[in-house]
């Protein structure tokens, strides 16, 4: 693992994948580090509000791996019929059947949040169905659109801009900031979509 | 609220520690100024201010009186703000941003622990508007119309290290420069105009994690300070961090002016 400076009172630690960056931000919350917050992403673990110098240390001591002790898995109830279903169904030469059967065997994990509040990049999907973003986003993607781009699946939480392959909808609610856990899928959330 | 001017939100200290969910942390961008409006009127210092753009805030009183103060950009000492009374926000000489605080504090029901207005992702209150009614807490603490704020450092702008610095030839052209600021700055980010930095390489950078104050570099080489409502991640390399203590500078200064940046190793 890399770490970084970022400015004096944060380090960014370079880790392999996302499963590792949630993994490592788990493990240091877990550790009970003094920290502002603790921000995984796709390749990396911001440790914002902390001592660089302890910090570092802790890093040293992590053991690796992208074993996260999940705190629960949520199933999130979708309707299929996005209206990218059909292309993504052509690019996989398979039916838009075999799409849904497809993504309703995967067990995904919320990697880390960002976009929007709420919004999860889930890991799971195996490398050889990764398909690239519209070549030109949508100005509008409903809240609660099932989406899928590059190694990446996600729900998104409110109306927003977008370019992922929209595979259909669902109703459950992703983002309550009046909610205990106000994310549905925060990092280190396992996943499973089910029809709806 | 008789007229909101340009743009008036309700700011606190922020809504820190949600990052991680995608929340940006918001609150007041100029916060030693907004502290010391706390200061004067006897609110703790977590008590939720309003920010102001340039002037043009109108604001009637329509419950008893309260002590009142004015910081920022423009200012006036505590004073008496009697039942009924208007307080107008006038259009400041120098600077940008203006804080009203009232004994009691804004009152608006705290969102993830915060009273601040997000204006990237609208978490918290939504931003105040010609018409809006704000209710006020309870005064806790007496004024204290004596007060002796922190000197105000003037000069460029201190950069510690970033990140991503090995993504650029150099960033002679970073510190050595005059950057002017572009009328698209906002709570977001200060933006700037000024000889672009060039990359050493092409490729992307997966979006990480971004702290207060990071100087981020898009694709153009024009670089954006990230304030307050930044977002918490980002694919574009950030060079530096622009020192705490520096940052109010960058709520105060406006489009068309000039700002420099200087390396620094440590505070």
């Amino acid at each position: 693992m890399r770490t970084r400076p970022v400015g004096d009172r944060a380090v960014l630690a370079e880790v392999g994948s996302p499963d590792e960056a949630a993994a490592l931000a788990a493990w240091l919350r877990a550790s009970g580090l003094a920290a502002d917050d603790v921000v995984p992403a796709a390749r990396s673990v911001l440790l914002d509000g902390v001592d660089p110098g302890p910090a570092t240390a802790l890093l040293a001591a992590w053991p690796g791996g992208t074993a996260v002790r999940t705190r629960r898995t949520v199933e999130v109830p979708v309707t299929y019929d996005g209206p990218d279903l059909g292309l993504v169904a052509d690019r996989w030469s398979v039916p838009a059947e075999e799409v849904v059967d497809r993504h309703t065997s995967l067990t995904f994990t919320s990697a880390f949040c960002g976009f929007a509040p709420g919004f999860a990049y889930l890991t799971g999907l195996p490398e050889e169905w990764w398909l690239p973003r519209l070549d030109d986003p949508r100005p509008r993607v409903p809240a609660g659109a099932v989406a899928i781009a590059g190694e990446w699946c996600g729900v998104y939480p409110t109306a927003s801009p977008g370019g992922w392959l929209l595979l259909g909808r669902t109703d459950a609610t992703l983002w309550d900031p009046t909610a205990e856990e106000p994310a549905l899928l925060a990092p280190g959330t396992q996943v499973r979509f089910v029809p709806a | 609220m008789v007229s909101a001017g340009t743009l008036t939100t309700v700011q606190d200290r922020g809504r820190v520690g949600w990052a991680h969910l995608g929340v940006p942390r918001a609150g007041a961008l100029d916060a030693p100024a907004a502290a010391l409006a706390n200061r004067l009127v006897g609110n703790p210092p977590d008590a939720a201010v309003l920010e102001t753009v340039l002037g043009g805030l109108a604001l009637r009183n329509a419950g008893p009186g309260r002590w009142a103060a004015l910081t920022g950009a423009s200012t006036a000492p505590t004073f008496w703000w009697a039942a009924g009374g208007e307080l107008r926000v006038p259009v400041p000489t120098y600077g940008l941003r203006s804080y009203v605080a009232v004994a009691g504090g804004i009152d608006v029901d705290p969102v993830l622990g915060s009273r601040s207005t997000d204006t990237l992702a609208w978490v918290g209150p939504p931003r105040v508007v010609d018409g809006t009614s704000l209710p006020l807490g309870e005064p806790t603490g007496a004024p204290r119309p004596l007060d002796v704020p922190p000197a105000r450092r003037e000069g460029a702008l201190r950069v510690l290290p970033g990140p991503r610095a090995d993504w650029f030839a150099s960033l002679a052209p970073l510190f050595g420069s005059e950057w002017v600021v572009r009328p698209d700055s906002d709570r977001i980010g200060l933006r700037l105009d000024g000889p672009a930095l060039e990359r050493v390489g092409a490729g992307e950078l997966p979006s990480e994690g971004m702290v207060l104050g990071a100087v981020q570099v898009p694709p153009s080489g024009r670089p954006i300070v990230f304030l307050a409502d930044h977002p918490p991640t980002g694919g574009y390399p950030v060079v530096g961090v622009v020192h705490p203590d520096d940052l109010w500078r960058c709520a105060q200064v406006r489009p068309g002016e000039r700002v420099r940046f200087r390396g620094v190793s440590t505070r």
